[in-house]
C-alpha cells in the first residue's frame, strides 16, 4: 500500500449529554491510502457519518470529548484549530452528501457557487477565471450544457444533475482526500450508478483518495479497493473488497452480507435480529454480542484485532479461539 | 447571466417582477388595491409640493379668511382653524409618516437580524444573552415602552424614532433567530462549512439570503404598523412638534374642535387608516406569494 494519507489511530469520542456520556467511537483505527477508494459500511446509527465528520472537525467542540489521532498529510485533526481546519476544508478534504439538491444553496445560480468555492481557495484569482474553470470542470462531469447548468439555480436542475454538480464542487479544488456520505442515496439506482462511475473516474484522474460511507454491499463492492466494516462505533473487521466479501470472519459481517436482498434467490434476505445498542451503555467487550449467535462468556472483554489474511483483520474471539486450537 | 453575486434585494425585486409571480399576486385584488395604496401615497409624499394644491399651507401660516372651511371644491378636505388647506398638510403628513417607517425599520431591521443571526447560529450562552435581553424588551407593552423613553428624551421626531426603533428590533430578532435555527441544519449550509466557508460567510451569504422572503414580507406588513405606532405619539403630542404637518397630532388637534369641525380630524384620521391598510393588504399579498410565515 501506498503511504497513508488519511491515519486514524485510537479514536475515542463521546458526547456529554443530558442522559450522561454517550461513546459513540471506541478504539477506531482506520488508513486511507493515497488515491486508494476506502469503503466504510455498517448499518443506520453505528457511528459512520459521526466519524466523516470527526475527520473535518464539524462536531460541536462544546459537547464532543475526542482523544486519539486523525492524521491527515501530516498534521493531526484532533489537534488541529479551527482556522486550520477551516483552510483545509474544501481544498485538501472535501465532502459529497446524500441529497445533492439540499446541499446546493436555493437562492444563488450554480455559478455563483461554484465561483465562490474556487476564488475561497484561491485556485483562480479572478471571477472570469473561476467562471472558466468552473465551465471545464462542469464538462468533465459529462453536463454538455455548462453555461444554461450556471446560470441555472438548483431547483431548476434535476437531482442527478446537483449530484454532478455537487461533484464539480467537491473536486474543483483538487483535494487529496474525498469523505463522501452515501453519495446519491437520495437519488433513483441508475443515478447512482452514474455518480460512482464519476466519482471514480475523476478521483483517479486527479488521485484523490476517497473514504466512503455507505450500507450498500452493492456499492462496495463495485466501488472501493479496500473495507472498513463498523459496529456500533467500533471497527469488527476489515480487509480487501474481494478477500473480504468472499470470506467474512466476522459475524456481523456474515449477518450483513445475509441481508443483502439478491435477484437471484428466492428466499428473502435474512434481517439481523435486534438494534444497534445505547451509546449510552454500550455492551461490555463486543459490542455486537448481545445480536451475535456465537455469543460466549469471553465477548465481554474487548476482542482483540488478529490477522486472518494478507491485509485482512478481525475483531472477534471466535477467530482467536481457532488460532489457539 | 452575472456570476457575481446576486444582490438579495435584487433577487427578491426579480422574483416579483417576474411574470409568473406578478400573474399569482394580482390574481389577488385585495393585494393590488394595497399596491395601488402604498404607490399612491408614496408617490403623493415624495412630489409633495407639487402634488399638493396648496404647497405654503406646509408649515405655519395664517389666513383667517380661509379658516374653518367645510370641505369643498377649492379645499377638498377643507381648512383647519388657522386657515390651512388639510389636504395639502395630510399629503405632507404622508411625507413625516413614510419616512418614520423607513428610517425606524432601517434602525431596527439590521439590529433585529444581526441579532437574531448570531443567537440562532451559534445558540448555547449566545442565544441566551442575546434572546433574554430581546424577551425583557419584548415583555414591556410597546407603546409604554416608547413613552418611558420619550419621557426621558425631548419629544421630537428624532427621538419619536429612536424609541420606536428601540421597541421594534426585538421582533425582527426573533423571527430570524426561528429561520436562523431552522437553517442552520439545512445541508447547504453544512455543504458551505464543509467546503472551508466561514461563519461570516454562512450567516450572511448562506443563511440571510434565505431568510429574504420573510423579511420583506414583515417589513412590508410593518411599514404600516410603524406609521400607526408614530401617529399614536403624534397624538399624543410626544412625536413632531408643530408647524410640521403629522397626521396623528393633525387629528389630536382637529379633536379638540370636534364636532363643529369634523373634517379636521376625519381626514387626517382616513389618512392613517389608507397607509396602514395599504401596507398591511401589500404585505398580507407579499405574505401568500412567497408562502413564508412571519
Amino acid at each position: 500500500m501506498t503511504a497513508p494519507i488519511l491515519d486514524i489511530r485510537g479514536l475515542d469520542l463521546s458526547f456529554d449529554m443530558f442522559e450522561g456520556r454517550s461513546h459513540v467511537l471506541r478504539q477506531v483505527a482506520l488508513t486511507v491510502g493515497a488515491g486508494q477508494r476506502v469503503a466504510l459500511v455498517g448499518e443506520s446509527g453505528c457511528g459512520k457519518s459521526v466519524l466523516l465528520r470527526a475527520i473535518l472537525g464539524l462536531l460541536d467542540r462544546r459537547k464532543r470529548v475526542m482523544t486519539g489521532e486523525i492524521r491527515f498529510d501530516g498534521t493531526d485533526l484532533v489537534r488541529e484549530r479551527e482556522s486550520g481546519l477551516r483552510a483545509i476544508r474544501g481544498s485538501r478534504i472535501s465532502m459529497i452528501f446524500q441529497d445533492p439538491s439540499s446541499s446546493l444553496n436555493p437562492v444563488f445560480t450554480i455559478a455563483d457557487q461554484l465561483t465562490e468555492v474556487i476564488l475561497r481557495h484561491g485556485t483562480a484569482k479572478t471571477t472570469q477565471a473561476a467562471l472558466a474553470l468552473a465551465t471545464s470542470a462542469l464538462r468533465l462531469v459529462a453536463i454538455d450544457e455548462p453555461e444554461r447548468v450556471l446560470a441555472s439555480y438548483p431547483f431548476q436542475l434535476s437531482g442527478g444533475m446537483n449530484q454532478r454538480v455537487m461533484i464539480t464542487m467537491a473536486l474543483i479544488n483538487r483535494p487529496r482526500l474525498v469523505l463522501a456520505d452515501e453519495p446519491g442515496t437520495a437519488l433513483d439506482v441508475t443515478i447512482q450508478e452514474q455518480t460512482l462511475r464519476l466519482m471514480r473516474r475523476l478521483t483517479t484522474d486527479i488521485g484523490a483518495a476517497v473514504l466512503m460511507v455507505t450500507h450498500n454491499l452493492g456499492v462496495v463492492r463495485e466501488f472501493a479497493e479496500y473495507v472498513y466494516v463498523m459496529y456500533a462505533g467500533t471497527i469488527v473487521e476489515h480487509g480487501p473488497v474481494d478477500e473480504l466479501l468472499e470470506s467474512p470472519r466476522h459475524p456481523y459481517t456474515a449477518a450483513l452480507l445475509a441481508a443483502v436482498p439478491r435477484l437471484d434467490g428466492h428466499s428473502l434476505p435474512r434481517p439481523i435480529a435486534g438494534t444497534v445498542p445505547n451509546f449510552l451503555s454500550p455492551p461490555p467487550g463486543c459490542r455486537f454480542q448481545p445480536r451475535c449467535p456465537h455469543a460466549r462468556p469471553a465477548c465481554d472483554a474487548p476482542p482483540p484485532m488478529l490477522t486472518v489474511a494478507a491485509g485482512h483483520e478481525v475483531a472477534c474471539v471466535l477467530h482467536a479461539e481457532k488460532v489457539a486450537a | 447571466m452575472s456570476p457575481r453575486r446576486m444582490n438579495p434585494a435584487r433577487i427578491s425585486l426579480r422574483r416579483l417582477l417576474h411574470n409568473r409571480h406578478w400573474y399569482r399576486f394580482s390574481r389577488n385584488s385585495l393585494s393590488l388595491v394595497g399596491l395601488l395604496m402604498v404607490l399612491t401615497i408614496t408617490l403623493a409624499a415624495l412630489f409633495a409640493p407639487w402634488v399638493a394644491p396648496y404647497p405654503g399651507n406646509a408649515g405655519p401660516g395664517v389666513d383667517f379668511a380661509h379658516a374653518s372651511q367645510p370641505p369643498s371644491r377649492a379645499h377638498w378636505f377643507g381648512t383647519d382653524i388657522s386657515g390651512r388647506d388639510e389636504l395639502s398638510r395630510v399629503i405632507f403628513g404622508y411625507r413625516v409618516s413614510l419616512s418614520v417607517g423607513v428610517i425606524v425599520l432601517a434602525i431596527a431591521v439590521p439590529i433585529g437580524v444581526v441579532v437574531g443571526l448570531l443567537a440562532g447560529y451559534y445558540r448555547d450562552w449566545v442565544e441566551m444573552v442575546l434572546m433574554r435581553v430581546t424577551d425583557v424588551f419584548l415583555s414591556v407593552p410597546p407603546l409604554v415602552l416608547a413613552l418611558a423613553i420619550l419621557g426621558v428624551l425631548a419629544p421630537s421626531l428624532r427621538n419619536a424614532m429612536l424609541a420606536i426603533a428601540a421597541m421594534w428590533w426585538p421582533w425582527y430578532a426573533r423571527l430570524i433567530f426561528n429561520i436562523t435555527r431552522t437553517l442552520t441544519g439545512q445541508g447547504y449550509v453544512v455543504a458551505a462549512k464543509v467546503l472551508g466557508a466561514s461563519d461570516a460567510h454562512i450567516l450572511f451569504v448562506e443563511i440571510l439570503p434565505n431568510c429574504m422572503a420573510s423579511l420583506l414580507t414583515k417589513i412590508t406588513l410593518d411599514i404600516g404598523f410603524v406609521i400607526l405606532t408614530a401617529a399614536s405619539l403624534g397624538f399624543l403630542g410626544l412625536g413632531v412638534q408643530a408647524p410640521t404637518p403629522e397626521l396623528g397630532s393633525m387629528v389630536a388637534e382637529g379633536a379638540q374642535n370636534l364636532p363643529d369641525l369634523w373634517w379636521m380630524s376625519v381626514f387626517p384620521g382616513l389618512g392613517i387608516l389608507v397607509a396602514v391598510l395599504g401596507f398591511n393588504l401589500l404585505g398580507d399579498g407579499l405574505r401568500d406569494l412567497m408562502d413564508v410565515e412571519v
